[in-house]
């Protein structure tokens, strides 16, 4: 299988304060990867370098996506190889078509394969087919981006930007957190239907709970900066079951 | 990388587009203001005596008042005496017939600006009535306008054709005494537009002047009347954009706009006039006085207005709602950039019975300017059934912007129905890493949220012109961020 996202030995900071110390993953094509851990341990920072985000500065390390250097591609380059984060806390844009926005990221992302761009039929005729997949309502593409979205409706709609978007390589920062029963499963039934042997997907979440209905070939724990045990599905059961520390002090010692 | 919120300030910086000088030899007065000029202006433009004594009439008041200091504007002392009150290009005397006689290198200066005559004329069948520096020097669809009864000149040429239009209805809007600039406009202004749509007549065009500044250190004082009698209609467009200079500039036009009974006037404008270097060194002064009276029931009157350009706008298009079930509307997106200032707002002046009005404004600020939005809704006593909404949303991009809003409202009728709502946002770092996390550029970015923001405004637009807007926005916008 092709790796996808090599990450090794890498070292950020935000503000000052490092963050990542060392860190190793590697994930391949087709594979579901779940990264778990305390709050502070690093998981969302990850996902943050891994986007580009400027606050974030890279100390060491490198990050290798689909061969290349990601680390030296600016953030929306990334994106449109097909590097996708779910935001945990996705943005309000008010006045600013969710259809508009979703059309210009899919054109941004063709144009830069030497696609054709997709006029608005052909893109509102996808669009309603990916939104019929995950059970969302049409009349979502003609809110403002996240206005006065519900945490399930803004959580909802990365999935569908997402699925629109068709990522080789998904990040999903804790797209579970702060969503009801119903959401979540709306949320993984999406996810689920996204798995497919070209796409790697990394689950960042602080809670088994999403594993139930996305289940990971890999689940890695990060504790400090640094993954200190990594397992398949059965290691969010026992982390369930036992809590952090129980890896925490295992890695210690 | 560059979304950091540092470098938000800088996506605005890029050099003004329309930055060049043609040659063209002026035929100028020295600087300076005394009557002799007042009457050498009348004397030029072979005005009739009632024009004469109007101006003088409006300059001898002028000295007897005071510039104004209540904006929230900082600009050096203006010295009136350092300014030339009239140039005019020298082919004045013979007037072109058609463009083939129109000085080529003016052709030229169009054509930079992007703004073929010939061109737009044919495609968009629109007249232009097109104004370099204050002398008209092309009008086109004369005959088709004249077919329709529509007057649609020069403002010298008014004057002297229509005197009666001109004494009846100049100044009965905006008085000379109604302020400072408005007095020094009355004074000495050089020319402009004039429009009047006969009763019932629905204008078969959209009209369009394109002003332009051009030699330096000279003033431009234009003066437009437009007159919808009963049950016309007429939408109207003027745009504007003008040399990179390093003096400062000065503009007080007055536009005046008569609405009789069951008239309709739609008045447009895209307002792109040097703002000035990154420093604030040169860029227009523009202080503009605006008002349309709905002077019949059930007449409307529609402002419109894109701001991007002057280092100083001072600028209210208000409404007198004097008719009964008179509507008054306006529009507004005025963008200030680098050290650009802005006063502006509009005023709605509720007289006659069930009149309502329509304020939406949205004022973008990036770099170091300030914009202020002052807006004045005043309803009189017999004014029964008024309604007004008022909208008023402020966009800062950077840190060291400003946007303030100084709404006032004088209700003196209880029944009348008044309501206001504010915000002001930011397009945040945040917002533009989602975007880029999506693979839309920075640029593409803020321009989105930009136009996002606007929309409202610019569906209000004629079509060809909401274009013409969104690109002016984008440009004036560039580099505002990373």
């Amino acid at each position: 299988m092709t790796n996808i996202l090599e990450v090794k030995n890498l070292q950020a900071r935000i503000a000052g304060n490092t963050i990542l110390n060392g860190l190793d993953l590697t994930v391949r094509a087709g594979e579901v990867h779940a990264i778990m851990g305390p709050n502070g341990s690093g998981k969302s920072t990850l996902a943050q370098v891994i986007a580009g985000h400027a606050d974030y500065e890279v100390l060491g390390g490198s990050v290798t996506y689909m061969g290349k250097d990601l680390l030296e591609l600016e953030p929306e380059e990334r994106a449109r190889e097909g590097v996708f984060l779910g935001f945990q806390y996705p943005v309000e844009i008010p006045g600013v078509n969710n259809a508009y926005l979703l059309k210009a990221a899919v054109n941004a992302k063709r144009r830069h394969n030497g696609q054709e761009e997709i006029d608005a039929f052909e893109f509102l005729k996808i669009a309603r087919e990916r939104m019929a997949l995950l059970g969302m309502d049409a009349s979502f593409l003609n809110r403002g981006v996240n206005e006065g979205f519900s945490g399930g409706e803004k959580k909802r709609n990365e999935i569908l930007q997402m699925a629109m978007l068709e990522p080789t390589l998904a990040i999903l920062d804790e797209t579970d957190s702060g969503l009801d029963i119903d959401a979540l499963k709306a949320v993984a039934n999406g996810v689920n239907a996204l798995r497919d042997p070209e796409r790697a997907i990394v689950l960042v979440t602080h809670y088994q709970r999403l594993l139930d209905y996305i289940e990971p070939d890999h689940v890695h724990v990060l504790s400090k900066g640094k993954i200190i045990r990594s397992g398949d599905k059965t290691l969010a059961l026992e982390l369930e079951n036992r809590g952090y520390e129980w890896v925490q002090e295992a890695a210690s010692a | 990388m560059s979304t950091d919120p540092n470098n938000i300030e800088s996506l605005v910086n890029r050099r003004y587009a329309h930055g060049f000088v043609t040659d063209i030899e002026s035929d100028s007065l020295p600087p300076g203001l005394n009557e002799d000029v007042v009457r050498a202006i009348s004397a030029r433009k072979n005005e009739p005596p009632f024009m004469l004594e109007w101006r003088l009439k409006a300059y001898r008041h002028w000295l007897t008042i005071q510039e104004p200091e209540w904006a929230h504007l900082h600009y050096p002392q203006i010295d009136f005496q350092d300014i030339s009150y009239f140039s005019a290009p020298k082919s004045d005397k013979d007037r072109p017939k058609s463009l083939d006689e129109v000085d080529p290198k003016l052709l030229e200066t169009y054509d930079k600006l992007g703004i073929p005559l010939h061109e737009r004329a044919r495609l968009a069948g629109v007249a232009v009535d097109a104004v370099f520096d204050s002398v008209s020097v092309a009008t086109t669809f004369k005959e088709k306008l004249n077919d329709a009864g529509v007057i649609f000149c020069p403002f010298s040429e008014a004057v002297i054709e229509h005197p009666e239009l001109v004494k009846k209805y100049l100044g009965s809007v905006v008085p000379h005494r109604d302020n400072y600039y408005s007095a020094l406009n009355s004074a000495v202004f050089s020319d402009g537009s004039f429009v009047y749509i006969p009763k019932g007549v629905r204008c078969p065009m959209e009209l369009s002047t394109y002003f332009r500044i051009n030699a330096a250190n000279t003033g431009q004082f234009e003066r437009t009347l437009i007159i919808a009698d009963e049950g016309s209609h007429v939408s109207y467009l003027e745009g504007c954009t003008a040399p990179m200079r390093d003096e400062n500039q000065l503009h007080a036009a007055v536009v005046e706009l008569v609405a009789l009974k069951d008239a309709e006037i739609k008045y447009s404008t895209v307002q792109n006039w040097y703002p000035g270097d990154e420093n604030g060194k040169g860029g227009i002064y523009n202080f503009v006085t605006k008002r349309g009276d709905c002077r019949g029931d059930n007449s409307k009157i529609s402002w419109t207005q894109v701001e991007t350009g002057s280092a100083i706008t001072w600028k209210y298009p208000s409404c007198i709602l004097r008719g009964d079930n008179s509507v008054g509307e306006f529009y507004s997106v005025a963008v200030t950039n680098n050290m650009q200032q802005a006063d502006t707002g509009t005023k709605m002046i509720h007289i006659g019975r069930n009149t309502s009005s329509t304020i939406v404004s949205k004022g973008i600020s990036a770099g170091r300017a300030q914009q202020s939005y002052r807006g004045l809704v005043r309803v009189m006593p017999q004014a029964s059934g008024a309604r007004n909404h008022t909208q008023c949303d402020s966009l800062l991009i950077g840190k060291e912007c400003g946007a303030h809003t100084f709404p006032y409202m004088e209700i003196k009728n209880p029944s009348a129905r008044i309501e206001h709502e504010a915000t002001t946002s930011k397009i945040s770092a945040d917002q533009l890493f989602y975007c880029r996390q999506r693979g839309i550029s920075e640029e593409d970015a803020v321009n989105m949220i930009v136009n996002g923001f606007c929309k409202e405004v610019f569906k209000e637009l004629p079509m060809e012109f909401a274009v013409e807007a969104q690109a002016l926005l984008n440009v004036s916008l560039e580099g505002a961020v990373g």
